[in-house]
C-alpha cells in the first residue's frame, strides 16, 4: 500500500466529546463518521465506536478510541473518552491528547455532575470548549433553557451554544465546520526526539496490545524500537497506523497525529495509559507530565460458587488483566466461601464490569463479598496496618483508624436539595457549598467517606431525586474516624465473609440489618441457630432461627418409594452444595443475597 | 394409593420379562398384590392420585375393569414362572375401589387365588369411601374373602371436610366401622388428614377423639401435602387458602401420638398406629421391609427382587396394552446395592423396629443423631437405629444425615 504522507499539523484538529452516559455521544460520533464518509450508511452499526458487548448493552463507553475523520481538507481526530467517574484518570489522559472538547449536553436534561467534573478537567488542560446541545429533535427538549445554563457555566454567550441532533443529523455539518474553525491546531517540535502520549491501551487476541497514542514531538516510526518511559523497557515496533475507522498501517506518525502502535507486548501493564512512548535509539530526555499509576479504591472478594471453578477463575482474571491495567487481585481464603481472590477496583462500576465480564465471557458463577475501602489502622504501640479486607482487621489495642474520603459534586433540580442533604448527612457527609447553575438547578458539594458511597449511595440518590440528580466524586485523602469491625456469628462462629468495618454510630444498624437478613435467608436447621452481631466480644444484635420441627413426608407406600428415594438423593445433593459453618448449612443463595448491596432495612424504612 | 406423577426409568420388554436378578430368592420373601382401582365420582381438591372421574375416562370402562385387572394377574403368573408363591396380602386401593360392585372386587381376588393361591391367613384389605358403602355391600366384601377394610374419614369436622371436597357427613365413617364389625371384619382402619387449611388444633383433637371412640383397631394419620397441579395448590397459590404450617403440623402429630397412644393404639410406622401386633397392616409392612408385590392397574407400582416398575397411567392405555397381551409396564429401574441399602434405611427407619446399625457407613453420624435426640439410645445400645418422637418428625433429615 502507498504510504500515507505525514499530515501537516496545521490541518489537524484533535478533539474529544465530554458527555454524560446517555446524552448521545456515540450517536453523534456515528453521524460524524457518516458525514465525513468514513463509514458508508449501510455498514453503519449503531454506535460504531463502542466495541464490547457490555458497552453496547449499557450504552456506555469504557475504553476510549480514536478515529480519523477527513473534513474539508482537514483531518479531525475524534478521541473518544470514557464516561464514568471510575475512569476519570483515563479521561484526563484523553483530554491531554486533544486541543478541543465538545461539551455535549442533552437538551432535555441539562448538564450532569460527571460532565461538569470532566469539563473542569478540560478547562484545566486548557482545551478549547465548544458547547453543544444534543437531541434537539426531542419534544421535551428545552434548548433555550439549557443554552442559558451552559453559557453560565463556561462563560460564553447563549447564542454560541450549538444545537444538533445526532439522531437526525441536524446541525452536525455546522458542528464539524466549527471544529475546523475554532479548535487550535496542534503544535510540537517536529525535529526533536519522539514523545507520544498513551491515552489508551487495549489487548487484542490476535495483535497483542494495541496502544493508542498522540504524538507531541518528533515522529513515531515503524522502523524504530519503541521505549516506554515509565518502565524503561524497549519493544520491537511491529506496526504504527491510524484508525479510519478500521486500522490502516502508516510509515510513521508525526507531530499532532493520533494513531496506534503495536509492539507485540501481551499485557497492557507494559503500555500504560499516561505513559510516554519515545524512540529507543533517540530517547527523549524527559517524559510528558501527569503519569499516575492507577490506584484501586474499592476491594471485594470474588469466589466461585462452585469451589471446583477456582482454577478457571484464576485463568479468567489473568486474561482480563491483559486488558485492564487497573485490575489487581491476589488469592485469598475465606472460611465461609473457600478459595477466591481479593480484587481491587478503581470504583464500583469498574467492579461491576469486571464481575460481569467474568460471568459472561468466562461462564463463571461468582459470589462477591460486600465491597470495602482501604483502611489505615494505627495501633497504640505505633504499628500500622493497611486493611483491604475486614477479616484482616487487627486485634488488640487500636489507636486510630483512617478512611479514604472523596469530594463529591451533586447536580440536581433544586426541589430535591432537602432529600439530597438528608442522604449526605446520613452518610457522614460534610457540606462544602452550594451554587445555583440556573434558576432551578443546583450544584451541591460534599466531602464524604468513600465507604459511605460504595454501597447503595448512587441508587439512593437516584431514587430520592426521581432520577434527576447526578454524582461525581474524586479522592480527597483520608480522615480519622471512629470505626469498628462488626462480626456476624452463626451459632457462636464468626462468618468472615459477613464481617464489615463501619462507623461506630452505624454499627448497631448494620448488626440489626445483617442478622435480620440472615434470619430470612438461612433455612431452619434441626437445632436453634442464634445469629449475632458483635464488636469484639460485645454482642450488639441478635436473632434466632428457630429449629425446624417437621421434615418428613407423611406417606411412603409402594408407589412412593422410587420417587421418594430420588427426592432425598436430590436433597442430599443440594445439601452438599451448601457451605457448612460449624454445623449450620448455609445455601449459596443466602451468601449472595446477604452480600448484595441493596439492603433490606434501607428499603423497609420508606 | 398411587401418585399421579410417574418416575423416569428404563424400558420394559414387551412381554414384561424381569431381569434374572429379580427371580433370585423369589418365594423366600413375603409376596403380595396391590390392585389399583382408578375411579372416583369426583376428584377431591387435594388429591393427586392416579384416578379418573367418569368424564375423564375416555373410553375405558368401569364395567370391564375387573376383567382387565384379571388379565394382568394372569400375566403376572406368566412373568413370575412356576415358583410356589402363596399370596400373603392383597390390598385394593384407589381411587374409590368401592365404586365397583363387591362382586367385581371378589372376582379379581378369586383370580389371584386361582393363579397363585392365597396363604391361609392372608390379609385382604380394601380402601373405601364412607359414602359408597352400606351394610349389604360390606357383607358382600366379607363373603368375597376380604378381611380388612379401611375408611377414608379424614376429619370429624364438616368445614374441614368441605375444604378437602369430601362429600360424606361427619359421623358416617364411625357408622361404617360399626357396620364393618357387624359384617364380621376383624380389622378396620380409619384414615385421617391433619393440617388442612382452616383446621384448628381443637378441630384436630375432635377428629382424634372421634376416631378413638369409633373403635377402629388401626389409624393412619397423614399431614396434608399440597401437591403441585391440584386444585388445592391453585387455591393456596391464589391466597384463597393458607398454606399448611410445618410447626402446626408438628403440634398435630404430637397430639395424634398423645391421644392415640393414650388409647392403646401404638405407633409402628411414622403415620400408622395399631391396637395390637395383629392389627398392623401386613401389606404395608411388606412395602417397608423389602417384600415382593405385584401392582395391578393403571399407574400401579410393583417390586420384585430389587426391580421396581410402574404401569402406564391412563386406564384406556392400560386396557389396550393388556388387550394386545403386552405388558402395561411403562418403565422400570433395577436397583444396585447402593440404592437398595439407601431404600432399606429410608423405609425401615420409618418403623418402630427401626433398622440394624450395620446398614450405616458412617458410625459417627449415627452417634451424633443419638446425641441430638433423634435416635433412641437404648435401641442404639442394642444395635438398632430407632427414631425418637422428635426423630420421627425429622425422619427425612435423619435419612439424609445418615446416608
Amino acid at each position: 500500500m502507498p504510504p500515507v504522507p505525514n499530515t501537516n499539523p496545521a490541518v489537524i484538529r484533535n478533539f474529544c466529546i465530554i458527555a454524560h452516559i446517555d446524552h448521545g455521544k456515540s450517536t453523534l460520533a456515528d453521524r460524524m463518521l457518516q458525514l465525513t464518509g468514513v463509514v458508508e450508511g449501510r455498514q453503519m452499526r449503531a454506535q460504531y465506536l463502542d466495541r464490547m458487548d457490555i458497552e453496547r448493552e449499557r450504552g456506555i463507553t469504557i475504553k476510549s478510541q480514536a478515529v480519523r475523520l477527513p473534513w474539508r481538507d482537514h483531518v479531525l481526530n475524534l478521541i473518544d473518552t470514557p464516561g464514568h467517574v471510575d475512569f476519570s484518570y483515563e479521561v484526563s489522559r484523553s483530554l491531554e491528547a486533544c486541543e478541543g472538547a465538545l461539551l455535549l449536553v442533552d437538551a432535555a436534561q441539562g448538564i450532569e455532575a460527571q460532565t461538569l467534573a470532566n469539563l473542569y478537567l478540560a478547562l484545566e488542560a486548557d482545551l478549547h470548549i465548544i458547547p453543544v446541545l444534543n437531541k434537539i429533535d426531542l419534544p421535551a427538549a428545552q434548548p433555550d433553557k439549557y443554552a442559558e445554563e451552559l453559557a453560565g457555566i463556561i462563560g460564553c454567550d447563549p447564542s454560541d451554544v450549538l444545537r444538533v441532533s445526532g439522531k437526525t443529523g441536524e446541525g452536525v455539518v455546522e458542528l464539524l465546520d466549527n471544529i475546523v474553525e475554532t479548535v487550535p491546531a496542534p503544535v510540537g517540535d517536529p525535529d526533536g526526539p519522539a514523545r507520544a502520549l498513551i491515552f489508551d491501551s487495549i489487548y487484542d487476541t490476535y495483535r497483542g496490545v494495541v496502544t493508542y497514542v498522540r504524538v507531541i514531538d518528533g515522529q513515531l516510526s515503524r522502523r524504530e524500537k519503541s521505549l516506554m518511559m515509565s518502565t524503561g523497557s524497549a519493544h520491537e515496533t511491529l506496526e504504527v497506523g491510524v484508525i479510519s475507522p478500521e486500522p490502516k498501517p502508516v510509515e510513521n506518525l508525526s507531530v499532532g497525529e493520533v494513531g496506534y502502535l503495536i509492539t507485540g507486548v501481551k499485557d497492557v501493564r507494559q503500555a500504560r495509559v499516561g505513559d510516554t512512548v519515545t524512540g529507543a535509539s533517540n530517547r527523549a530526555p524527559k517524559a510528558l507530565g501527569g503519569y499516575e499509576h492507577p490506584k484501586p479504591m474499592v476491594f471485594s472478594g470474588l469466589y466461585p460458587v462452585d469451589g471446583d471453578d477456582y482454577p478457571e477463575l484464576r485463568d479468567a482474571l489473568d486474561k482480563l488483566r491483559l486488558n485492564d491495567a487497573a485490575l489487581v487481585y491476589e488469592p485469598e481464603t475465606s472460611v465461609a466461601l473457600g478459595f477466591g481472590f481479593r480484587c481491587g477496583f478503581l470504583g464500583l462500576l469498574h467492579m461491576e464490569i469486571v464481575r460481569e465480564r467474568l460471568e459472561r465471557e468466562f461462564d463463571l458463577s461468582l459470589i462477591s463479598t460486600a465491597p470495602n475501602v482501604v483502611y489505615r489502622v494505627v495501633m497504640e504501640n505505633g504499628e500500622e496496618h493497611r486493611v483491604t479486607n475486614p477479616s484482616e482487621y487487627p486485634e488488640g489495642k487500636i489507636g486510630m483508624v483512617y478512611e479514604p474520603i472523596v469530594k463529591a459534586t451533586i447536580l440536581s433540580p433544586s426541589d430535591h436539595i432537602g432529600a439530597i442533604m438528608e442522604l449526605c448527612q446520613g452518610r457522614r457527609g460534610v457540606l462544602h457549598g452550594m451554587d445555583y447553575l440556573s434558576e432551578d438547578r443546583v450544584e451541591i458539594r460534599y466531602t464524604l467517606p468513600l465507604a459511605e458511597i460504595i454501597f447503595d449511595f448512587f441508587d439512593q440518590l437516584k431514587s430520592r431525586t426521581r432520577g434527576y440528580a447526578s454524582l461525581d466524586y474524586e479522592p480527597s485523602g483520608e480522615q480519622e474516624s471512629d470505626l469498628v469491625k462488626v462480626d456476624i456469628l452463626l451459632q457462636g462462629e464468626s462468618v468472615d465473609a459477613f464481617s464489615q468495618i463501619v462507623h461506630k454510630d452505624k454499627s448497631r444498624e448494620y448488626g440489626l440489618m445483617m442478622t435480620a437478613k440472615l434470619k430470612e435467608l438461612i433455612p431452619r436447621q434441626q437445632f436453634e441457630v442464634p445469629i449475632q452481631a458483635a464488636i469484639g466480644a460485645r454482642i450488639i444484635a441478635r436473632e434466632n432461627i428457630r429449629a425446624i420441627r417437621k421434615d418428613v413426608l407423611a406417606k411412603c407406600y409402594g408407589g412412593d418409594i422410587s420417587r421418594k428415594r430420588k427426592l432425598l438423593e436430590k436433597q442430599k445433593e443440594g445439601k452438599k452444595r451448601m457451605k457448612t459453618i460449624g454445623r449450620v448449612d448455609v445455601p449459596q443463595e443466602a451468601f449472595v443475597a446477604a452480600l448484595s448491596t441493596g439492603s433490606g432495612t434501607e428499603k423497609g424504612k420508606k | 394409593m398411587v401418585p399421579s406423577t410417574l418416575p423416569d426409568g428404563d424400558p420394559v420388554p414387551r412381554d414384561g420379562a424381569l431381569p434374572d436378578s429379580a427371580h433370585d430368592g423369589l418365594g423366600g420373601r413375603p409376596f403380595g398384590f396391590y390392585v389399583h382401582v382408578p375411579f372416583c365420582v369426583t376428584r377431591c381438591g387435594y388429591c393427586d392420585f392416579n384416578t379418573y372421574t367418569a368424564t375423564e375416562l375416555r373410553g375405558a370402562s368401569r364395567d370391564s375393569y375387573a376383567d382387565t385387572a384379571i388379565a394382568e394377574v394372569r400375566m403376572a403368573r406368566r412373568v413370575l414362572g412356576d415358583v410356589v408363591l402363596p399370596v400373603r396380602t392383597v390390598f385394593v386401593g384407589g381411587g374409590t375401589p368401592t365404586l365397583l360392585p363387591a362382586a367385581d372386587l371378589g372376582r379379581v381376588l378369586e383370580a389371584i387365588g386361582k393363579e397363585f393361591g392365597l396363604a391361609e391367613d392372608a390379609e385382604v384389605t380394601t380402601e373405601s369411601n364412607p359414602e359408597t358403602v352400606d351394610p349389604a355391600y360390606l357383607a358382600g366384601l366379607r363373603e368375597a374373602g376380604f378381611t380388612r377394610v379401611s375408611f377414608g374419614m379424614q376429619s370429624a369436622r364438616e368445614h374441614v371436610l368441605a375444604v378437602l371436597d369430601r362429600t360424606h357427613t361427619p359421623g358416617r365413617p364411625q357408622q361404617c366401622v360399626t357396620w364393618a364389625r357387624e359384617a364380621g371384619f376383624e380389622h378396620v382402619n380409619l384414615d385421617l388428614i391433619y393440617g388442612t387449611p382452616g383446621e384448628s388444633d381443637a378441630d384436630w383433637q375432635a377428629s382424634l377423639d372421634a376416631v378413638v371412640a369409633a373403635g377402629a383397631d388401626h389409624v393412619s394419620a397423614y399431614a396434608l401435602i399440597v401437591e403441585d397441579g391440584t386444585r388445592l395448590a391453585t387455591r393456596v397459590r391464589r391466597g384463597e387458602l393458607a398454606p399448611p404450617d410445618d410447626d402446626a403440623m408438628a403440634d398435630r402429630y404430637l397430639a395424634a401420638e398423645r391421644t392415640l397412644g393414650g388409647h392403646g393404639l401404638g405407633w409402628y410406622e411414622i403415620s400408622n398406629w395399631a391396637a395390637s401386633e395383629e392389627a398392623r397392616c401386613r401389606h404395608n409392612l411388606l412395602y417397608w421391609t423389602g417384600g415382593d408385590w405385584w401392582g395391578v392397574g393403571p399407574g400401579a407400582h410393583s417390586h420384585v427382587g430389587g426391580t421396581r416398575w410402574w404401569n402406564v397411567k391412563h386406564p384406556a392405555a392400560y386396557a389396550s396394552r393388556l388387550a394386545e397381551e403386552a405388558t402395561p409396564a411403562y418403565a422400570r429401574e433395577v436397583l444396585d446395592d447402593a440404592d437398595r441399602r439407601f431404600e432399606r434405611i429410608m423405609l425401615e427407619l420409618r418403623l418402630a423396629e427401626g433398622c440394624p446399625l450395620d446398614l450405616f457407613e458412617d458410625p459417627s453420624a449415627v452417634c451424633r443423631a443419638v446425641a441430638d435426640g433423634l435416635l433412641v439410645p437404648e435401641a442404639y445400645e442394642a444395635g438398632r437405629a430407632v427414631l425418637t418422637l422428635r426423630g420421627r418428625l425429622l425422619a427425612d433429615a435423619v435419612v439424609r444425615d445418615l446416608t
